[in-house]
């Protein structure tokens, strides 16, 4: 070891240790920002010290130069501007785009370096496996991540997308990528090889996530960030770089936990997400299949203004129907409105409304309301009893009180008692079931009324209509 | 088996443990942010970049070098830059500010 090999080492080796203490930081709101700023500066430390060194062994070319620095260039460009600019709504699609250009990135990795050393004859299994290995996973998280980015922005259709036979494809995709593996591993002298084993698993991860409803994605996406993880790890294995091993390993093993624990959080299992074909995606969109309403009572703009106007304790349940209406700001005015008017306002927010765990204190957040205001699930719990008007905006499944009694799609599932306060006040577009395909008799129930609505449009109109009571 | 790929392999398995360890259980409100935060760290890929660049000696590898460097470019700026900013907001319990330039930018 050289004395400047011996200092990449020691630094690669700190970076790796900010990055895991950067993750244990990121476990509690109170050091989470600075545990991902630690994080990042393991990451400048580590691109500093692999430029030093690149510069310092000098075999990179100008043509090498001209291709990484404007790959560089480019690429931060797009990143940050992407990532300053998107609306906090649109989050969840934006980190599964990231997530597929680094399995793009690790596959690439993979396919360079197998194509770099393959003319010579003797290609041991110590390297051929690792590098199909990084190929076969980078590729499938680049198109699954893609597809799974294209349902949560509304580009490919969020409901479950499947066709005669797509079962037989799968295998199909399955056997193609498994026979690619042995050839490029048994004989690694076509380079043809190594192209079927990318395809196929570009083709594997298109069809893995096709048939998944788009209220699972999430828990996908969450996944296939586990899959990069992994893939980057590989890709350390071919390169021979160990702070790729390391911090690969730790997204891939983390990612995992974190994946149960939002499956475990939605009520679902990973496994029954992956078998796919479940649920309808967005839920309340399409409006149809409204069932004839069991007596159900029906009000208006004006009739919510007053009774919002008159109550002392407002609850306000925001859901999924809030988040793809993109009607936070609106919520927020409203809030403000009653604020103002001397009346308490508070926010119910169930662990998985929005469009991911935890998505919907970002959106409200970013909406500036206060954090005191948001209340989970026991604490809101408390309060329903003493709540005049609950206020339930495009939220259903985390309501349905049938999830107490045993027997049915979201029996256990922990709920919000809206039922328990004095009166309930429900936006939502249809009748339409929500995404467990139950109905929820908290609609039909005597202290309940259905303002059938957009959540956007809906909100507007309480708005003017509190405000003519508030004068 | 060598030394150098018995040392990469138990490197790998104790990450791993690692891993599975420094995630316990996450409050549902920090589970996006964190899976932000571990998809700006798989960035990490963008060290490979540099090193098969270094490696490209003709026009095909320079075109892989450039997607590559290109691809995990946007993975690691973008995803310390976004998680960032969500983050940003659960550090201001009284957001009355505007905190837009919450993302405090590193490559």
């Amino acid at each position: 070891m050289t004395a400047l090999q011996t200092i990449a080492s020691l630094v690669y080796l700190l970076s790796a240790i900010c990055y895991v203490i950067g993750v244990h930081m990121m476990r509690s709101p109170k050091t989470a920002k600075n545990g991902n700023i630690l994080s990042g500066v393991g990451m400048i430390m580590a691109v500093i010290m692999i430029i030093i060194e690149i510069i310092n062994d000098g075999k990179i070319d100008l043509g090498g130069w001209t291709a990484l620095i404007a790959g560089l260039v480019l690429g931060i460009g797009y990143g940050v501007i992407k990532a300053r600019k998107v609306p906090m709504t649109d989050v969840p699609q934006l980190v599964s785009l990231f997530n597929a250009v680094g399995g793009g990135a690790a596959a690439t990795i993979g396919i360079f370096d197998y194509l770099h050393v393959m003319p010579s004859t003797s290609i041991s299994l110590i390297f051929s496996i690792p590098v199909v290995l990084d190929v076969i996973i980078g590729g499938t998280t680049f198109s699954g991540s893609l597809i799974a980015t294209g349902k949560l922005s509304g580009h490919v259709p969020g409901k479950p997308i499947t066709f005669p036979g797509a079962k037989l494809c799968n295998a199909v995709a399955i056997l193609a990528m498994l026979a690619a593996a042995v050839l490029v591993i048994g004989f690694p002298t076509n380079w043809w090889y190594i192209v079927l084993a990318l395809g196929a698993s570009l083709v594997f991860g298109l069809l893995m996530t096709l048939p998944i409803g788009g209220a699972d994605m999430p828990v996908v996406v969450s996944l296939l960030n586990a899959f990069t993880g992994l893939a980057v790890a590989f890709a350390g294995f071919v390169i021979n770089n160990q702070v790729l091993i390391i911090a690969g390993a730790l997204v891939g093993a983390a990612g995992t936990i974190l994946t149960l624990q939002m499956a475990e959080a939605m009520n679902r299992s990973v496994a029954n997400i992956i078998a796919g074909g479940f649920g309808g995606g967005d839920s309340g969109t399409s409006g149809a299949a409204a069932d004839v309403p069991v007596n159900v009572t029906e009000t208006s703009a004006d009739d919510v203004g007053l009774q919002l106007a008159y109550a002392h304790n407002v609850m306000i349940v925001p859901g999924y129907g809030l988040a793809a209406a993109q009607a936070q700001h609106e919520v927020a005015e409203l809030a403000k409105l009653l604020t103002d008017a001397g009346i308490n306002v508070d926010y119910a927010i169930h662990p998985v409304a929005g469009r991911m765990p935890g998505h919907m204190n970002v959106l409200l957040a970013d909406v500036h309301v206060p954090y005191e205001q948001m209340k989970q699930l026991d604490e809101a719990n408390q309060m329903f009893p003493n709540t005049d008007v609950s206020l339930v905006i495009g939220a259903n499944d985390v309501t349905n009180p049938l999830a107490r009694e045993s027997g049915n799609a979201i029996s256990g599932m922990p709920i919000l008692d809206v039922d328990k306060s004095k009166s309930v006040v429900v936006i939502k577009r249809s009748m339409s079931t929500g995404y467990a395909g139950v109905q929820n008799p908290l609609f039909s129930e005597d202290h309940t009324k259905m303002f059938f609505s957009d959540a956007k449009k809906g909100l507007q109109e309480i708005i003017a209509a509190t405000k003519q009571y508030l004068d | 088996m060598s030394q150098q790929l018995y040392t990469n392999l138990a490197i790998f398995v104790l990450s791993l443990l690692v891993g599975f360890e420094v995630m316990s259980k996450i409050p549902a409100t920090l589970q996006t942010p964190m899976m932000s935060g571990a998809n700006a760290i798989h960035g990490v890929v963008v060290v490979g970049a540099f090193v098969i660049a270094a490696e490209a000696d003709n026009i095909w590898f320079y075109l892989l070098a450039f997607l590559c460097a290109f691809f995990a470019a946007v993975n690691v700026s973008g995803g310390y830059t976004v998680t960032d900013r969500m983050l940003g907001m659960f550090t201001k319990p009284k957001a009355s500010s505007s905190n837009k330039n919450a993302g405090g930018d590193k490559q």
